[in-house]
């Protein structure tokens, strides 16, 4: 391996981190440093990222660009990091979503270094979940994620007034944490549990996915299926919360709404994405019998997400609230990939995941571009906002077209494939799954005809457009939408080896 | 028998500093108390430094003991005495600016403290019954005195009074116990009780060891045995506060690892499932009653209350693993809690406000004490990258491996909860609107050190516990049951 390849993923965690420290020694009045450190700080993450993106090579399976160290020798705790190919997809989203994210937070006037410096702890919790392959660095940067979180959105975050009630921002601040990190106590018991039960004397994924297959006929003594089938409960649900698990998902919408901009982007577009994650990467990978054993309760919950979160999303009046409740809604489309079981529903989980990922986050800044403008998101006050704002009405239409799977988008092919992996397997729940990917039509073309193209009532046209700023931010996020609708193949290809390795523990 | 005196320098010269603190006290012209003030905080810390520094330098290679057994000179004990001292320095600088406005007796303070020390130090050297006792005692009087010392403060004499009276009834309990335990094995030295305590079921052995659990479960703060501490944490002047926190809670797990290590090599089933029960008790007590506190040193007494029973989590384990994991968990501890009493005396100090309610807008008075007294709380809460996180990690790991999962489990579950009233400190730091205008507060050179250094050491622990476990490892291997590594 060269220099580059031997460091580069433990650099994708330093880099924020060091950008962290950087920012906490910055006197506080130098605003402008901060901004212009923060998006180089992210431009080098998003070139960092496409860097592994391209390196990683496509026809070998298993781990790559593996990083050793010893870290806490009593229980056996390395500092391992590698990718596999679902894993080079979900860098790759990170980087380009904390880029376009650290331009949008450029925005943030209030307290702008600690919000960046909160804002990069974040993102380097984010990487290091995506790249560690020791179950307790692949916690301890999960939990690592959530830290910052109550200050991003208690601090910066804003209010909902609803006609009868209040949401104030510390709720969702605080109902997203605690829901987060009691979840995290089953995934901290099932880490527990597992490391005892294999008792290998080490947290180190690829060894403990070896000794789960070594199970059966291999000879080994394996994770016996009784154990599996305990196990495997605690995973699902505890990763299944952060994927916006229905009947768990309440946190989300309230949570992602009460979010700064970035936050939102980051939360909705990445760090949901860290759940389905876990879901194959702990659950999949080391508990293969127990995933065949409760494959069909998580099939039917990622089919009521959808459904639900559908049915949810068109019944809000808040702009970001319906953005948060189709977040629930596409997340389920993820959860009935990985339930299918089979290689192309497990691929379009994969890129389903990416596509949402960078979907949601052009939606979110969208949607917080319209606030700080408008000070309102109430649907039924926003109107005709096509004639004032047409680059921002751009980037909202063509979030909702990827949402609503129109082809040559990224969210058409993802779709398409969880589709024929769940017909494939469970054709009932296939057949609800597009009736959701139906509904989600209804309420975004119902939002873009009232808000953007509705009636002009005169009130909103002295606002301005997007910012060049603003505009190359969102166009970022726009180039990946677009190159996956048109040419997915490299993204497939990437997957794939991910896929094999996920299939083989399946015994499939 | 040879006594070999210089085993026994760190301590004589700890006694030797505690009395020069007071005559420096003596000597020094009454009229300007500031800089008096000053200059005996100076000759303690310097004193304890230089204490800890020959400690070190002057460590025998390998386990000593003195007087038959009465008391160990090995790394068990050199890395408690190094963390103490430590402590005691911490707490010093911690409380210069407190003792020149509130307590204004800074001789009979800062040498109690290091007389304070002392007993622990002793603690986590004694192999006998009965010196454990004495020193032990030595640390609870100094205490006694230090919790009263607020003349003229009501709650400071209620508390010291309540302290005493329990203090007194526990030490007699134990006393009891000792006794009994002695009538039946003819003798006190650890390693001599031997097997016998935990094969032999006679009535007065059983009704002896519980006594003795009674009394170490009072220093402790185990549940049933708690309910002293949220008053006298509350009523003592909030340095003192931090010192019972963390240089008593050390001490006495210090001596009971070493109690429960030498005296039996084998398992002690019967009394594990007696500990596993206190354990889990005193975590769930203390964090469902830290729900409603308002007071943040109230807050802080059953947060440390449900932080005993986490360690204890790891004592119950009885492995090496366990009591790897619980010196990791207090060193960790010492540097968390003491970074988190160190905001609340200086805020203290500044504004003579300690309710959580009065931290509104300490994220604009003082961006350093908020961030440090955040870190603080996530820590305690086990959140990474701080101590908390690996320190419980190994906890409840080496508990579940020694067949304790329902502890772990429960463990894990009050540790979630624990985070909520964590947060809403800091939430009052950073997000509740103070009702006036929050007044910049201007940190001294030595506070604002020390804040960084405790800062500094408990991410340290969190990110690199590499050396730290090592050097914990090294100092288990000491123990009998535990020689020879894992």
């Amino acid at each position: 391996m060269s220099f580059f390849e031997r460091h580069i993923l433990e650099t994708l965690i330093y880099l924020p981190m060091l950008t962290a420290a950087v920012l906490v020694a910055l006197p506080f009045g130098a605003r402008a440093a901060a901004r212009w450190l923060s998006v180089a700080s992210g431009l080098a993450l998003l070139v960092g990222s496409l860097y592994v993106f391209f390196v990683f090579d496509r026809s070998v399976d298993g781990f790559q660009l593996v990083r050793v160290l010893p870290w806490f020798d009593p229980l056996g705790i390395d500092f391992r990091l590698g990718v596999d190919g679902v894993a080079v997809l979900m860098v790759l989203l990170t980087g380009i979503v904390a880029f376009a994210g650290t331009i949008i937070a450029a925005n943030v006037e209030r307290e702008t270094k600690s919000y960046y410096v909160l804002l990069f702890i974040l993102i380097a919790g984010v990487y290091g979940t995506f790249v560690s392959i020791d179950l307790f660095f692949f916690f301890f940067f999960y939990e690592l994620a959530i830290v910052p979180m109550y200050l991003l959105i208690g601090v910066w975050g804003s209010s909902t007034k609803f006609k009868t009630f209040d949401r104030p921002k510390e709720y969702g601040a605080m109902k997203l944490v605690l829901m987060i990190v009691a979840a995290s106590l089953l995934v901290w018991v099932a880490i527990i549990v597992m490391y005892n039960e294999a008792g290998l004397g080490t947290f180190s994924i690829p060894a403990l996915s070896e000794f789960a297959l070594s199970g059966g006929e291999g000879g080994g003594p394996g994770f016996s299926p009784e154990f599996q089938r305990v196990v495997f409960p605690l995973v699902m649900v505890g990763f299944g919360l952060l994927a916006g698990l229905w009947p768990l998902h309440t946190w989300s919408p309230d949570g992602h709404v009460a979010a700064p901009t970035t936050v939102s982007m980051l939360h909705a577009g990445v760090l949901m994405k860290l759940g389905a994650f876990g879901i194959i990467r702990v659950g999949m990978l080391l508990l293969p019998e127990g995933m065949q054993d409760w494959a069909l309760v998580l099939f039917i919950l990622g089919t009521v997400n959808v459904i639900y979160g559908a049915i949810s999303a068109m019944a809000q009046t808040d702009l970001k609230y319906v953005v948060g409740y189709s977040s629930v809604s596409h997340m389920g489309y993820v959860l009935m990939g990985i339930a299918t079981m089979d290689p192309v529903g497990i691929t379009g989980a994969a890129l389903q995941m990416f596509s949402h990922g960078v979907m949601t986050a052009l939606f979110f800044a969208v949607v917080g571009a319209i606030y700080e403008r408008t000070h309102t998101r109430d649907i039924f006050v926003l109107n005709g906002l096509a004639s004032r704002m047409g680059w921002i009405t751009a980037f909202f239409v063509i979030a909702g077209l990827t949402s609503l799977g129109l082809p040559g988008l990224s969210g058409f092919i993802a779709e398409l494939l969880v589709f024929i992996g769940a017909f494939r397997t469970q054709p009932i729940l296939g057949v609800l799954g597009v009736i959701g990917a139906l509904l989600t039509a209804v309420y975004i073309l119902r939002l873009v005809g009232r808000v953007f193209y509705g009636e002009r009532s005169g009130e909103w046209d002295g606002v301005r457009d997007l910012s060049a700023r603003e505009g190359f931010a969102m166009g970022v996020l726009v180039v990946p939408i677009v190159v996956v609708g048109v040419y997915p193949g490299p993204f497939l290809d990437v997957i794939a080896p991910g896929v094999d390795l996920v299939l083989a523990a399946l015994g499939a | 028998m040879r006594v070999d005196f210089s085993l026994l320098l760190p301590e004589m010269l700890l006694a030797g500093l505690g009395f020069l603190v007071l005559i420096v006290d003596l000597v020094l012209p009454q009229e300007r108390p500031e800089r008096r003030n000053k200059a005996v905080a100076a000759v303690a810390v310097a004193g304890m430094a230089a204490v800890a520094a020959m400690a070190l330098a002057t460590a025998p290679d390998r386990t000593e003991s003195v007087y038959g057994g009465l008391l160990f000179i090995d790394a068990y004990a050199l890395l408690f005495k190094t963390l103490f001292l430590g402590v005691g320095i911490a707490v010093v600088l911690m409380s210069v600016e407190y003792v020149g406005r509130v307590i204004r007796h800074p001789g009979e303070f800062y040498g109690l403290i290091v007389f304070a020390v002392l007993g622990a130090n002793l603690m986590a050297s004694a192999g006998e019954l009965l010196t454990a006792y004495i020193a032990l005692e030595l640390l609870s009087f100094c205490l006694f005195v230090l919790v009263g010392l607020t003349r003229g403060d009501r709650r400071s004499a209620e508390a010291s009074t309540k302290y005493i009276l329990l203090g007194a009834i526990s030490s007699a309990v134990l006393l009891y116990g000792i006794s009994l335990l002695y009538g039946t094995m003819g003798t006190t030295v650890f390693r001599e009780m031997g097997p016998g305590l935990a094969i032999n079921f006679s009535p007065t052995v059983i009704v002896g060891f519980a006594m003795l659990l009674a009394g170490i479960g009072f220093k402790l703060a185990l549940v049933p045995f708690h309910l002293w501490a949220p008053d006298v944490y509350e009523g003592a002047p909030t340095p003192i506060t931090a010192l019972v926190a963390v240089l008593s809670k050390a001490a006495t797990f210090a001596l009971l690892l070493r109690f429960l290590a030498e005296v039996s090599t084998g398992r002690f089933d019967q009394w594990q499932l007696a500990l596993a029960v206190l354990a889990a008790a005193t975590m769930t007590v203390g964090t469902l009653t830290a729900l409603v506190q308002r007071n943040i040193k109230r807050l802080l007494a059953y947060s440390s209350i449900a932080q005993v029973g986490f360690v204890m989590v790891g004592v119950v384990a009885m492995t090496e693993a366990g009591a790897n994991a619980v010196l990791l968990h207090l060193v960790g501890y010492a540097f968390t809690n003491l970074a988190a009493f160190a905001v609340v005396v200086t805020v203290e100090a500044k504004t003579r406000k300690e309710e959580i309610a009065d931290y509104a807008g300490l994220s604009t008075a003082s961006p350093l004490m908020a961030m440090v007294l955040t870190a603080a709380m996530f820590s305690l809460a086990g959140l990474p990258i701080f101590a908390g996180f690996i320190t419980k990690f190994y906890l409840f790991t080496a508990a579940a491996d020694a067949g304790y999962l329902w502890l772990a489990a429960l463990a894990i579950t009050n540790s979630v909860i624990s985070l909520y009233y964590y947060l809403r400190v800091v939430r009052e730091m950073y997000i509740s609107e103070p009702e006036v205008e929050p007044e910049r507060i201007r940190l001294s050179p030595s506070s604002a050190g020390a804040l960084w250094v405790l800062l500094a050491g408990t991410i340290a622990v969190g990110v690199y516990p590499g050396p730290l476990a090592a050097a914990v490892d090294a100092a288990t291997d000491a123990l009998r049951a535990y020689a020879g590594g894992a």
